[in-house]
């Protein structure tokens, strides 16, 4: 999604009415992060939008990138936010060897994550297509990738190969480097 | 990381994590080893944070995250890592280089009798934004001051007034750019024609 450096267009105070409802749906979306949401987006707080190519909506508070949405897909915490929070979210990992192929920004496929390295959920905690997941590593302790899955972990196990992961936000990503203060 | 178990009720103290991010390259720290300055990125790490370095970079830790690669994608990966590393260092010299070289030019042009107008250029081969200069520009010498396109398709920043020098001590003070490096010129309008 953010494989070139981007600059952020116009900037905008959200309604706080819209912020009510940016609220509600972050914590439907990850019910998990139900009792931070008050530490990311304090209730008194003024939320900015900024206007970002490809029809993307990035939300900041004080000049701090936190969620962002392409057109009407899913809100999309920043890796930041994840890091604070990384057990609020579901997650999947890959093997070492794909690590430098995701933080170039390639597509992430399904052998990366069925490798002996990679992690897929058991019974209980599969993804389904269309579902955030975020993407950790093996050996690291922090998360590389997040984004809109394109294959649910039955079909990923399953098939062994295709596309999982091809528009998401990626360490060292132009969404990672966007500076909008 | 141990799952948490969820609570219902908001916690009281801050819950979120504290991550330290590179200096050099701003991924953390464990990532820096796939960017083109892990060199770099090392050095810095070692000096501000002794703990963390030491934990990434022993001999153990290098070699249980070279083990969980084969041979073959260990070699590419070493490959890969010097290129970018050698291309880092290209791109940083050249840009460098570039700036010793780039000029800044403040030019006071003559509108009408007694009017003028300061055209600065070139501000952003020394890595400034123009639209934050021609801001602060116009605070301080409370003026109009805005970005412009010019006719070869550039942009600089015209400031109505003379503020010739004003904005050359400016440039040299606070923007740093090297006194030999900025040139004042004078346009007087309706030059005759040479
Ligand atoms: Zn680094």
């Amino acid at each position: 999604m953010f494989k070139k450096d981007i600059s952020a267009g116009a900037k905008s105070k959200v309604k706080s009415s819209v912020q009510r409802a940016i609220r509600t749906k972050i914590v439907e979306t990850y019910p998990l992060l139900a009792p931070h949401i008050d530490e990311i987006i304090p209730k008194k707080s003024q939320l900015d939008l900024l206007k970002l190519p490809d029809r993307v909506s990035l939300y900041a508070l004080d000049n701090t990138p936190l969620f962002w949405q392409h057109m009407d897909d899913p809100i999309i915490p920043h890796l930041r936010v994840i890091h604070q929070f990384p057990q609020c979210f579901p997650r999947i990992g890959i093997d070492r060897g794909a690590i430098r192929f995701v933080l170039s920004g390639a597509t992430l496929m399904a052998p990366g994550l069925t490798s002996a390295g990679g992690r897929l959920p058991d019974e209980g905690g599969q993804l389904k297509e269309g579902d955030i997941a975020v993407i950790e590593a093996e050996g690291k302790e922090e998360a590389c990738l997040v984004g809109q899955l394109r294959m649910g972990t039955e079909d990923i196990k399953e098939k062994k190969k295709g596309v999982v992961m091809d528009t998401g936000h990626y360490l060292g990503d132009g969404l990672w480097k966007l500076n909008i203060d | 990381m141990a799952e948490t178990t969820q609570a219902e009720a908001a916690p009281t103290e801050p819950q979120a994590r504290h991550v330290i991010y590179c200096g050099v390259c701003t991924l953390p720290p464990e990532y820096c080893e796939f960017g083109g300055t892990a060199k770099k990125c090392k050095e810095w790490l070692e000096k501000t944070h002794p703990d963390m370095h030491e934990r990434l970079y022993s001999e153990e830790a290098i070699t249980a995250s070279l083990s969980t690669l084969s041979v073959d994608a260990q070699k590419r990966a070493e490959k890969d890592a010097k290129k970018k590393e050698a291309k880092a260092a290209a791109a940083e010299s050249r840009e460098k280089e570039a700036r010793e070289q780039a000029m800044v030019y403040i030019k006071r042009v003559e509108r009408n009798k007694r009017k003028y107008v300061t055209a600065v250029s070139g501000l952003e081969a020394h890595g400034m934004d123009l639209k934050k200069v021609a801001k602060e520009f116009g605070k301080k010498f409370a003026t109009g001051s805005s970005v412009t396109k010019t006719a070869s398709g550039g942009e600089e920043i015209v400031v109505q007034g003379d503020n010739s020098d004003d904005i050359f001590d400016w440039v040299v003070d606070v923007g740093g750019v090297p006194e030999d490096n900025v040139e004042c010129i004078e346009d007087k309008k309706k030059k005759s024609a040479g």
